[in-house]
């Protein structure tokens, strides 16, 4: 049945109603130019974002997350009803568009689209507005009946929008049903008149139409198939006009916002884009304060938002109950762009966002793990967006008071908790290290730096980590050394906490001392170092987490394990965010945990790229948000539940706060944490046996025989 | 209103180990880290909030060498317009009334309605602001929590009284205030506001610019003279509770009470 076979006995009206149709294009194409280009108001007025660049890789995005849905299938129920949705969409495009112009030009048949490729098309099409009707109701009678908590609206963030929702869904099913009728009253007719065969489609809605309506007079064949076409033209230009004004939005910009997401995500985006280091203290101010302060992409995002609250169900701020929800986060922006960009009244900007709309300590609450971003099937970024508006708290003074301290002894002393620099390699000095370890800052000539970074050179649990590494460093047979109090922290923090001069200072720093230490490989044992030395530095030398050179040992036979000798322990592997995450470093550590003897490995429902947050590093150990329960406490809670008894992780925080929720939760003999490194140090074959013990206890009903 | 915050450089507490000299009269100076005395990032805090409503200038003076600019102008990056540095190497060794004197031939050849200061030095003895009060025959209130500008003649200041009662007083102006700690938030400052003013100059003023007569500060004038300095011997009174955790809460409930920390 092809789309363009008109029954003059049914469809004359098609002729006599050219001006009605064509007044309704004219006015529904014109009220949408006009609602896209006051939406383009603020955009214009928005930051630049350079993001025209490599479209080879920007059509490979599209394909793979808009055209493939790639995201989608992360939620199996969600996505598969979407990408049966997109898919409807994508093939019924043509054909709305093709009815759409018979309303103009009543033999109007879109080119290729005729003989039999028409006829295939039309068939898929009958086939694409069932499935697409069906899976309205079904999305209907899930928000109604199941209502999936990830939609809902904590009563903080204000109301649900459920019956906005419905009204959108039904919407869309009345233009399926208002195609199908149109379709099935023409078919209908050419059955009475011999002039089709009607419909292959079996079972397809326009099929079922035209069975009911089979014996229909003719009169009231061209009744309802005038009915069908007038409401799909109304319920096509009312759902065009509308969807700018809420969560449909993204079918339009959702094209737009993939192809011009970010495509080096984990570089954090500059102060201001095209403004080079050196130049930047020409820039008056710094961040994002007002909302014509952020870029014209972010703003981008904030209007593609469909508001599926993927990011806020991974989120370890929301899920505690901090202020910060990534969903409400960018409603919240989008409500902004509305209210103060108006169809009709004049523009009104200028307001300061923190304080009316955010809060700064839903801004401070982030802990910049990432889950938001690698949830969201649009590629709306967030981390950049808090780094952002952090950035403007930081240049009006605005940090919160526990912040500051840690911040100003990082300026004069090159970390967080104002210790001396000399006694930065203290962790050193002892019986635990069997051989000294090279002091750069003194002896230049190592090929490897092991850069240890500020808590773990200073904070006493944490530093056994640092020996641990240098013993690994030393089984292995790297040639390594340290930059001692030549070493500033890495910055890697300062600069997501939006204190990005503080970061420059010290990257210059050890980015001179790394050159003039004259290395030609780094390790770290901290995943916020590396990401640093990947993504924040440039000039420095490659750059490897100990997890990276372990299976590097172990694969070429440098490194072996003896045995565990505990039966009844249980691991579990805790992907930390900026090495997981951030990295892709997911493998190594699992392998190098597998090439361990004996040790009796599990999963944790949340792990790899869905990891979930141990509540944050680097400075978000000096500030506490206002929470409900720790998001450590969450975690230690889902390697129990996965059955495990120690947690094994590859981060100094991530350890620490776990240790911290250990505590917390009650489970102190039942779970235990350790490092990777501590791990494999205790378990590498070694012909001296001077390994430390860690502070850490193996529960004790799993220490048999330890 | 134009405020005259005076403020100092003192060695950072939090930022450095504290360890006696060999002579045992001073504490060991190299490897120190030196930063804004901290009660008086407050009192310019405070300034600039009081300006922020009522309009007008805020400056900040202190009384040392080429070294103290470092915090005139972490000073000047919070908000301060100018900075000013009265140094003079007969200014060395002077004790808390030497400096309050030179502070008042400074203030006395110049108009400022309010002048403001740190609760105390982290390294003195809260004693220049009073003596400064003193030597200007300014009227001075102490400890001040908040402060309620009336007109450009009065104000209304608050104190807490031990307790946790509060008392407020009317002052007239000019007049010297010590600010308290916790009266307001200061504002963070960052590298780039450091970067911002650093090229701003700075002026100086020595005794003979402020026609202050050699004699009478600096060590030789000194009143007050230190004798000792020492670090107290830690105490062993801490004591490890190894009980179960129920056990270790209701002890140290009972410790608590029995020690007067809860009544």
């Amino acid at each position: 049945m092809q789309g363009h076979s008109l029954v003059p006995e049914i469809t004359f009206w098609l002729d006599h109603g050219r001006i009605l149709f064509l007044t309704i294009h004219a006015l529904g194409v014109a009220a949408f130019a006009y609602i896209v280009w006051r939406r383009l108001v603020p955009l214009v007025r928005a930051e630049r974002d350079f993001r025209f660049d490599h479209p080879l890789s920007r059509l490979r995005n599209l394909a793979q997350f808009w055209l493939g849905q790639w995201k989608h299938p992360r939620y199996k129920t969600a996505g598969i009803l979407h990408i049966l949705i997109f898919s409807g969409f994508i093939l019924l495009a043509m054909r709305a568009f093709t009815v759409l112009l018979v309303g103009v030009s009543h033999d109007f048949a879109m080119p290729g689209l005729t003989g039999r490729v028409g006829e295939i098309y039309e068939t898929s099409t009958d086939y694409a507005a069932t499935v697409v009707f069906l899976c309205m109701v079904f999305a209907i009678v899930r928000r109604l009946v199941f209502n999936p908590e990830r939609y809902q609206v904590p009563a903080r963030f204000g109301k649900a929008h459920k019956g906005d929702a419905i009204f959108l869904l039904s919407l869309i099913a009345v233009l399926m049903v208002a195609d199908s009728l149109f379709e099935a009253a023409k078919s209908a007719a050419m059955l009475q008149t011999h002039a089709g065969a009607g419909f292959q489609s079996t079972f397809s809605l326009p099929w079922l139409f035209q069975i009911a309506l089979q014996s229909r007079s003719m009169d009231d064949l061209g009744r309802l198939c005038f009915s069908g076409y007038l409401l799909h033209e109304l319920a096509f230009y009312f759902l065009l006009c509308y969807r700018p004004f809420g969560i449909q939005f993204h079918v339009e910009t959702s094209l737009f916002n993939i192809y011009f997401a970010k495509l080096d995500r984990e570089v954090l985006k500059p102060v201001k884009y095209g403004v080079s280091d050196e130049q930047i203290d020409q820039v008056k101010s710094f961040g994002v304060k007002t909302f014509e302060d952020f870029t014209w992409k972010h703003m981008l995002d904030f209007y593609t938002c469909a508001d599926c609250g993927r990011c806020s169900a991974n989120c370890p701020s929301h899920t505690a109950g901090r202020p910060l929800s990534p969903r409400f986060f960018t409603t919240k922006g989008r409500d902004y762009a509305f209210q103060h960009y108006p169809m009709f009244r004049k523009a009104g900007n200028g307001r300061a966002l923190i304080g009316s709309i955010y809060s700064e300590d839903e801004i401070w609450s982030c802990t910049t793990c990432g889950a938001c971003e690698e949830e969201c099937p649009l590629l709306i970024e967030y981390i950049d967006k808090i780094v952002d508006l952090r950035r403007g708290l930081v240049d009006d003074g605005n940090v919160p008071q526990s912040l500051q301290k840690p911040l100003k002894a990082l300026e004069s002393r090159g970390n967080p908790f104002g210790k001396m620099e000399k006694k930065r390699a203290d962790w050193a000095n002892g019986k635990d290290l069997p051989h000294p370890v090279q002091r750069l800052d003194r002896s230049p000539g190592s090929k490897t730096l092991y850069f240890v970074d500020s808590v773990t050179s200073f904070d006493d649990r944490m530093q056994s980590i640092a020996r641990a590494t240098a013993r690994i460093l030393q089984a292995a047979g790297e040639d390594f050394g340290i930059l001692g109090s030549a070493e500033r922290d890495s910055g890697h923090d300062v600069r997501r906490y939006g204190e990005e001069m503080l970061f420059l200072a010290l990257r210059d720093h050890n980015a001179s001392a790394i050159r003039a230490s004259g290395v030609k490989h780094i390790v770290t044992s901290d995943p916020h170092t590396y990401n640093a030395f990947r993504h924040d530095y440039t000039g420095v030398p490659p750059v490897e987490h100990i997890s990276q050179v372990l299976a590097r040992g172990l694969r070429s036979g440098a490194l072996t394990f003896r045995p565990v000798e505990s039966g009844t322990a249980v691991y579990t592997y805790h992907d930390p965010c900026y090495l997981g995450r951030h990295n892709g470093v997911y493998d190594e550590p699992r392998f190098v945990l597998d090439a361990i003897p004996g040790l009796r490995r599990v999963e944790m429902k949340r792990s790899r790229d869905r990891s979930f947050c141990c509540g944050g590093g680097g400075l978000m150990l000096f500030y506490e948000p206002r929470e409900d329960e720790r998001i450590g406490v969450k975690r230690v809670r889902m390697a129990s539940e996965a059955g495990a008894n120690v947690i094994v992780t590859a981060c100094p925080f991530c350890m620490t706060n776990l240790e911290d929720a250990i505590k917390v939760a009650g489970l102190e003999g039942k779970m235990a944490v350790i490092d990777l490194a501590e791990l494999a140090d205790q378990q590498i074959a070694r012909n001296d046996r001077s390994v430390e013990s860690t502070s850490n206890e193996i529960p004790q009903e799993c220490a048999v025989g330890r | 209103m134009d405020i005259l915050v005076c403020v100092r450089r003192v060695p950072d507490t939090s930022e450095n180990d504290i360890e006696l000299n060999s002579t045992g009269n001073d504490i060991e100076r190299d490897d120190l880290v030196y930063s804004i005395n901290e009660p008086d990032n407050y009192a310019v805090e405070e300034a600039l909030q009081i300006v922020a409503r009522v309009g007008g200038t805020v400056s900040v003076v202190t009384v040392g060498g080429e070294d103290d600019e470092e915090v005139l102008r972490r000073e000047m990056a919070m908000g301060a317009s100018h900075g000013i540095l009265l140094t003079d190497v007969a200014f060395a060794g002077s004790d808390g009334r030497g400096i309050a004197l030179i502070l008042k031939t400074f203030i006395q050849k110049n108009r400022y309605a309010l002048i403001l200061t740190g609760v105390q030095a982290e390294d003195g003895g809260a004693q220049v602001g009073g003596m400064l009060a003193a030597l200007l025959d300014y009227p001075f209130a102490s400890l001040v929590t908040a402060i309620e500008v009336l007109d450009d003649k009065k104000l209304n200041v608050t104190r807490e009284i031990e307790g946790g009662n509060r008392e407020i007083s009317q002052l007239d102006l000019p007049c010297v205030l010590s600010i308290q700690t916790g009266i307001n938030e200061p504002r963070y400052v960052g590298m780039k506001g450091i970067r911002a003013v650093q090229s701003l100059p700075i002026p100086t003023y020595s005794a003979a610019d402020l026609g202050l007569k050699v004699e009478e500060v600096g060590a030789a004038a000194a009143k007050l003279k230190r004798v000792d300095y020492f670090v107290p011997v830690l105490d062993k009174t801490a004591q490890m509770l190894q009980g179960s955790r129920e056990a270790n809460a209701a002890e140290v409930m009972e410790l608590i009470v029995a020690k007067g920390g809860l009544k």
